[in-house]
């Protein structure tokens, strides 16, 4: 026992210690980064152990009694639960299902512009929703479809309609959600695709065009497959994440009247856990959501690297 | 038979030009369902409130009239929230810039013992998080809840824009290092001297993303900082949002030329907000561009 010890002092001694000595410099650079990961990023991942406690701040995380899964219990047997789970992933499923494809789509045929000017202009406006903010995106939206003053309901009155109240409507809920989500992103998230198009093989467009193909023809049948594999990376990554719909444009776009189809797990652990300081039923929710999340991209992951041999890692 | 082609020809140019037609016709309404928003906005906070009462703004402004802006910059709050905001993007990014350097480069030196185990550390937390309730208490627990420190440290290092500098210090040739090295250049003469200058595009990528990030973001404030005096602009548009639905849920015609007068103080509040980015962005599209090349191509 001791003579393996020596060894491994030993080894470290000869073998570790040098190498850390030799790259001391580089070490000390990446200690704050490597303090800021500890502190932000592992305590919070330690702090997950008031899921399975009763937490009281006065008494402390490690004064607090252990109550096993009972909060865990609480949460699945919730009315809530099965409406929470439904709502976040059913919004992420629509996102995907109408917001993968338009990047694609918008990318391949902006690729088919002339360069020039136009092409410039399309290129550059397109990616600018991006870069507002989610509270100015959901400002325009609510104004816009505001019962009385938004354009939306203006037109529809003038049209002969009568105006809907589109936030106070559950049945509206996800479409405004996901149809701004694709407005604000389809430019930004086509950039991916673009430089992709532009890696294509010159020769295959050629070839192609000597053999007599047409235009929409080289568009299907030669750009759409080169891209196909960072179509079914990003796919991947999107899969991985759906049941990780974002807090912060639920959050500005709800309202308890529309709870019944807007309301997901995220949206819940805020208001529970934080609103209602009921700390460790909000932690346990959340542990639950970021479980389901780790397993899901591992999964999918594994999958696509069996399936087509593109995976990431 | 040669007649035959050149007419095989002429209809594959036909259907070609139709295609081409489809095209342009398609992106001009991308462009226009993309831009029409913001010119609305525009329009609206610029029109005059008769104009805007009668409905009659759908493109351009009516009655040109600056009233909104007087009214929401003569709000003393939209100026500490400005302020604010500036305070955070510029100390942000300058915090997020430096420590994400100091942590990219070390890991994209191949030699650097450690690089294995601290790259695992990183990566693991894009897939595995505390969460929001643990973050929270965390962040009390250091005490800076309410402080100005809640809205820079947490989110100091994003884990894919690290990976974004470590792939372009990598790409850097090592022949570099090396002719310094034999010069007898220390480890940070080298960093300071040889490899930032030559990485100014990216540190213009890490920079813009984070100052974007850090000037969009409402998250943190609302968790960390209900203090008003230290929230961001976000936040402060946050506020009128909830503002402006009370003044709309009172009813009656009066409360229509209310809301109406509300709504353009939002849309003015709303361009204020935005007037910056949408400025400079068009001459910092390329780096953004730049930024998700260089993502891409580790993938």
């Amino acid at each position: 026992m001791k003579s393996i010890n020596n060894k491994k002092t030993g080894y470290f001694r000869s073998q570790v210690l040098p190498q850390i000595k030799r790259d001391r410099f580089l070490w000390l650079l990446i200690l704050p980064g490597l303090l800021y990961f500890i502190i932000f990023c592992y305590v919070p991942m330690g702090g997950l152990v008031i899921a399975f406690k009763d937490y009281r701040p006065l008494k402390g995380i490690w004064g607090s009694n252990w109550v096993g899964l009972r909060y865990f219990a609480e949460f699945f047997s919730s009315p809530f639960f099965p409406r929470l789970m439904r709502n976040t992933v059913l919004i992420s499923v629509y996102s995907l299902l109408w917001g993968f494809p338009v990047p694609i789509l918008f990318a391949l045929l902006l690729n088919e512009l002339a360069a020039g000017p136009f092409k410039k202009v399309v290129q550059t406006v397109s990616y600018m929703p991006h870069f507002i903010s989610v509270v100015v995106l959901v400002g325009m939206v609510q104004s816009f479809l505001s019962p009385y003053e938004g354009i939306v309901n203006q037109l529809i009155t003038k049209l002969g309609g009568s105006a809907v109240n589109f936030l106070s409507e559950s049945s509206w809920f996800r479409t405004i959600y996901v149809g701004s989500g694709i407005w604000q992103n389809f430019g930004y998230n086509s950039i991916i695709y673009l430089s992709a198009i532009s890696a294509v093989d010159p020769q295959l467009y050629e070839a192609a065009r000597i053999d007599g193909a047409k235009r929409i023809q080289i568009m299907t049948r030669v750009t759409f497959p080169c891209i196909l594999p960072t179509a079914i990376i990003m796919l991947i990554l999107n899969f991985g994440s759906i049941m990780n719909v974002g807090f912060e444009k639920i959050n500005l776009l709800y309202s308890p009247a529309v709870y019944e189809t807007a309301d997901v797990i995220s949206t819940y652990v805020y208001r529970r856990g934080i609103l209602d300081s009921q700390f460790s039923f909000g932690t346990a929710v959340g542990l639950f959501n970021s479980v389901i999340n780790l397993f899901l991209i591992l999964v999918v992951n594994q999958i696509s690297r069996k399936v087509s041999e593109v995976s990431l890692w | 038979m040669t007649k035959e082609k050149t007419r095989m020809k002429i209809r594959e140019a036909v259907s070609d030009r139709i295609f081409y037609a489809a095209v342009i016709v398609i992106m001009v309404v991308c462009l226009t369902v993309t831009l029409y928003p913001f010119i609305y906005v525009l329009s609206m906070s610029l029109s005059d409130q008769g104009s805007v009462m009668r409905q009659e703004v759908w493109l351009l402004p009516k009655g040109l009239n600056f009233k909104s802006y007087v009214k929401v910059l003569s709000e003393p709050n939209i100026w500490t929230a400005y302020g604010n905001t500036l305070f955070y993007t510029i100390a942000g990014t300058l915090i997020n810039v430096v420590l994400t350097v100091m942590m990219a480069y070390p890991l994209s030196r191949k030699r650097f013992f450690g690089k294995n185990v601290i790259t695992f550390i990183v990566t693991l937390t894009m897939l595995f998080s505390g969460g929001m309730v643990p973050n929270f208490l965390l962040i009390n627990s250091l005490h800076l809840y309410n402080t100005r420190w809640a809205l820079l440290l947490p989110g100091a290092i994003s884990v894919y824009n690290m990976i974004l500098a470590r792939t372009f210090f990598a790409g850097l040739p090592v022949s570099l290092n090396e002719s310094a090295m034999i010069d007898g250049a220390g480890e940070g003469t080298i960093l300071l001297k040889i490899v930032l200058p030559i990485s100014k595009p990216i540190l213009a990528v890490l920079a813009l993303f984070y100052a974007v990030s850090h000037w969009n973001s409402y998250f943190n404030a609302l968790l960390y900082v209900p203090r008003l005096e230290l929230q961001p602009l976000q936040m402060y548009l946050v506020r009128l949002l909830v503002q402006n639905q009370q003044l709309m849920a009172e009813g009656g015609t009066d409360a229509l030329e209310l809301a109406m007068s509300a709504m353009q103080t939002k849309y003015a509040t709303i361009i204020v907000v935005i007037l910056p980015i949408l400025c400079v962005y068009p001459f910092l599209q390329k780096y953004f561009v730049q930024g998700v090349m260089i993502g891409a191509i580790k993938e």
